[in-house]
């Protein structure tokens, strides 16, 4: 009864980071984005959770605490101290119109369930269906890079990107070994302060936070 | 003493030049760069000699790579070019003797001419891949040096790119059929390759990338693109090696590669097909070409476009013929070929050396500056004049010996496969007619705007003859003209050793049957032909008609030429190469595309014309209508490839998306 239990409950955290990454990629504001990767990392703490339960494997219980700490909360919380000290919590100024990236989104996913089928067909774990949805979240973590002016919200992309290679080790493998996660945890935090870092340091020589100021600064040194 | 030998003094003299150069003081360098040049060549031509009449020489040289050593070997084929290659070094080093009296920057011409020369020699004796395109490669690149050799102006350098682009690009297509002979082969050594089982596709896949590889640096319509920017820029004695040489090695690669390596007995009937259609384009439209040029060199190098056509469609009908069981008529277009071969090399070093001997006098290239020269140079005329006798295939010189040979292969020649098949022999034999015909038109031309008729300029009135090197270097392959046009029936079993390699049949007997004074391939009841005859019986016409005309104790009376009793003739008024040509060019406007310009002034009264200015311009269509949609579809790529390095971070991540996304697709 547990393993059908925990899988009913894996495949609905699965649809709901699926439904969160929808989110991410469909806020216009950027404080409403840092809320949903907040959120993301609490579901992802939540799936680690379970699925710690279901397989009762004890480490992931630990490795489930520091995702919710890390990044349900610090990483979140590192992010919007930044846009507030740097003043950028307007609107997003995406570089697509928004239905069509939720279009190109939509096709993404068909393709990454197509995709993963030969694998599901191989796997024989309970989570299996969630290989598809950690696809997914990963390619739709890439296309809110792609369609984003500002520099924040590529890393928050990035970071996504990140979170749902984190739920496809849980679901493929039932959890990496902790010393590994402990690993790749301090390394994405390392990788967010040095972001925070960058963010000052671009706002100081661009002025802006766009890239493509960035880009244009770059094109007027080469021209000169 | 054997022919590896002297073929490896041969090398070692042509390196030495280069490796001397920086010790050797500024006053012997042209003495000593032309006496090593002199001896290579003598060294090549034994060589050549001794490998066709003695059995083949192989041997490993501890120079290349580690696991890879040189590879030589003189076989029938290599030593007749060795032949081809030391008959024409020798006297153009005579010839560079005197031709380089003045040249300040020797320096060069000492490091690039004999290694050039040593990059051909070596092509002929390599007996793996590796060593096969070092030396390829170092004759290609050592020519470059020769075409740019007046770098200061920028046409010469344009020329050079040109050269070099399409020397890379033929590089590349022999490296690609190589790789597939190695993939079949498992090893570099032409032995290995020899022996390998190809599958029809693959065979003709290495087929393709020979053929069009050794055909761009043959220059093969419509590959020649490079070929007349390149040769008339370069030093007259340096083009004569380039257009009298470096094309022929490219031929031989041709037959080394399909005729040795991919084997005759595995020969597929359209690629025979294909040779003599690219033959025949090459035949006539070379010479059609060149028939509109009037700057002389640039008329030569379209000319070697037209030779190397004859020489292929000498090849086509063979590998044709080959491919349908007839092994003696293969052998005869194989033989005509050759001949060919040796024939093109002799009269066309010749013309290119006459063409130096006029810049070296007058000073410039454009035969609408020349005329009347046969008084000031009359020695220079007399070879020029032998070299165009034979390029235009008339007995009794050589030229005429090839090219009937390749006729009697064509007329002899059987049904072959279906009607098609059959009737592109003889039009391909048409085609020969016709491009010899223009071919005698275009010298006509040439010999008489150059040399007859009046002075066209002040430099002409006062050009001087040359001095005894450059005389020397020409009368030399004059000689070699003659000699190979009287006496083919005494260098034809010599070439002999080739299709017996090559297609394992003799043709001796059928050429020597009929003794010594008639050439008859294979039967003469067909067609047999006596050139010491055929001379004789000119002298005797000759002489009837100088008889009829000068009766014993006629006065000869000197007046001034084509006068037509009009006392005030001036030199504008005879033929020049444009005026000379028109009739052909209305003919032929189809394929040439002239742009014709006449432009009259009439500035006080439409019945009063002042002036009537004539301009035609010659492009090539292959330029126009291959190269230059070709080179701006590149740079069209380029700019856009510039613009997508130059684009935002947002478009290298959609493209680093894009290919996440494609190789999951394709993978998964």
């Amino acid at each position: 009864m547990t393993g059908s239990f925990t899988l009913q409950l894996v495949n609905g955290l699965a649809a709901l980071m699926l439904l969160v990454s929808f989110a991410l990629l469909a806020q216009h504001r950027i404080l409403s984005v840092l809320h949903w990767f907040a959120l993301q990392g609490v579901l992802l703490a939540a799936t680690a959770g379970i699925v710690a339960w279901g397989t009762d494997n004890h480490e992931l219980y630990i490795s489930a605490i520091m995702t919710l700490l890390l990044k349900g909360a610090l990483l979140p919380w590192l992010l919007w101290r930044a846009v507030m000290q740097l003043h950028v919590h307007r609107e997003i100024e995406p570089l697509m119109n928004s239905t069509v990236t939720m279009l190109m989104a939509l096709a993404v996913t068909l393709f990454s369930f197509h995709i993963v089928q030969p694998i599901e067909q191989m796997s024989a774990l309970i989570t299996r269906n969630s290989m598809a949805i950690a696809t997914a979240c990963m390619l739709l973590g890439m296309l809110m890079m792609i369609t984003r002016k500002k520099a924040i919200t590529q890393v928050v992309g990035f970071l996504a990107v990140e979170n749902s290679l984190f739920f496809a080790a849980i679901g493929a493998t039932n959890g990496m070994p902790l010393v590994v996660e402990i690993g790749v945890a301090f390394d994405v935090l390392i990788a967010a302060l040095i972001f925070g870092l960058f963010f000052f340091q671009i706002r100081t020589t661009f002025d802006s936070l766009e890239v493509d100021a960035m880009q244009q600064s770059l094109r007027e040194d080469d021209e000169a | 003493m054997n022919s590896m030998t002297l073929a490896l003094a041969a090398c070692a003299a042509a390196l030495l030049p280069s490796v001397l150069m920086p010790l050797t003081p500024q006053s012997l360098r042209r003495a000593l760069m032309c006496m090593m040049l002199f001896s290579s060549g003598v060294l090549a031509m034994a060589a050549g000699v001794l490998g066709l009449v003695q059995p083949d020489v192989a041997t490993t040289l501890p120079l290349g790579l580690p696991w890879l050593p040189m590879h030589v070997r003189v076989d029938a084929l290599g030593a007749f070019f060795l032949l081809v290659i030391g008959s024409l070094t020798a006297p153009v080093a005579i010839y560079s003797q005197g031709y380089l009296r003045h040249e300040p920057r020797i320096g060069v011409l000492m490091i690039f001419l004999p290694l050039f020369v040593l990059g051909m020699l070596g092509v002929v004796i390599a007996d793996d891949a590796f060593s096969f395109m070092l030396f390829w490669e170092l004759m290609s690149v050592s020519s470059w040096f020769l075409v740019t050799f007046e770098h200061t102006r920028a046409e010469n350098r344009k020329a050079g790119f040109i050269y070099l682009l399409m020397a890379h690009l033929a590089g590349l297509l022999i490296l690609g059929s190589f790789a597939v002979l190695y993939a079949a082969g498992g090893a570099f050594t032409f032995a290995a390759m020899r022996s390998a089982e190809l599958s029809p596709l693959w065979a003709s896949v290495a087929f393709l990338l020979a053929a069009f590889g050794f055909g761009t640096k043959a220059g093969v319509m419509p590959m020649h693109g490079w070929l007349p920017d390149a040769h008339p820029v370069a030093p007259s004695n340096a083009s004569a090696l380039m257009s009298g040489i470096m094309l022929k090695v490219a031929v031989f690669g041709f037959i080394r590669v399909i005729w040795d390596l991919l084997g005759s007995g595995d020969f597929q009937w359209w690629w025979g097909a294909l040779v003599l259609a690219a033959g025949s384009s090459s035949a006539v439209s070379g010479v059609l070409f060149a028939l509109q040029q009037h700057n002389l060199k640039r008329l030569l190098a379209y000319h070697s476009i037209e030779n190397i056509g004859i020489i292929l469609i000498g090849l086509g009908l063979a590998m044709l013929l080959a491919a349908f069981a007839h092994p003696l008529l293969a052998a005869l277009g194989l033989i005509a070929a050759l001949y060919h071969t040796i024939n093109h090399a002799q009269f066309k070093g010749l013309l290119f050396m006459g063409a130096g001997a006029v810049l070296h006098s007058t000073g410039s290239r454009d035969m609408e500056s020349m005329g009347a020269l046969i008084h000031r140079m009359p020695v220079t005329a007399a070879c020029f004049l032998v070299a165009c006798i034979s390029i235009s295939a008339l007995p009794p010189f050589n030229g005429f010996v090839s090219e009937w040979l390749t006729f009697q292969t064509a007329l002899m020649a059987p049904q072959l496969g279906g009607a098609m098949l059959t009737a592109i022999v003889p039009f391909s034999a048409a085609m020969l007619a016709l491009a010899g015909a223009l071919a005698a038109t275009c010298f006509v031309k040439v010999f008489g705007v150059v040399f007859l008729g009046h002075a066209r300029s002040e430099a002409a009135a006062n050009a001087h003859e040359v001095d005894a090197w450059m005389k020397l270097g020409m009368i030399i392959p004059a000689i070699f003209c003659a000699l190979l046009g009287l006496l083919p029936v005494v260098f034809i079993p010599l070439l002999d050793a080739v299709p017996v390699a090559l297609l394992h049949i003799s043709l001796a007997d059928a050429v020597h049957g009929q003794g010594w004074l008639w050439l008859a391939p294979i039967d003469a009841s067909h067609a047999s032909y006596s050139a010491p005859l055929a001379l004789a019986g000119m002298l005797l016409l000759g002489g009837l008609a100088w008889w009829w005309l000068h009766p014993a104790g006629g006065r000869i009376r000197k007046g001034p030429m084509w006068s037509c009793g009009n006392p005030h003739v001036h030199a504008r008024m005879q033929y020049n190469a444009t005026s000379f040509s028109q009739p052909l060019r209305r003919i032929f406007q189809g394929v040439l595309q002239a742009d014709e310009h006449v432009h009259t002034e009439r500035p006080v009264h439409a019945l009063l014309t002042r002036h009537v200015r004539h301009a035609v311009h010659v492009g090539d269509p292959a330029v126009k209508w291959l190269y230059q949609p070709l080179g701006a579809l590149t740079l069209k790529l380029a700019r856009h490839l510039h613009q997508a390095h130059q684009s935002s971070i947002h478009a290298w991540l959609g493209w680093t998306f894009a290919t996440i996304l494609l190789l999951l697709a394709v993978f998964t």
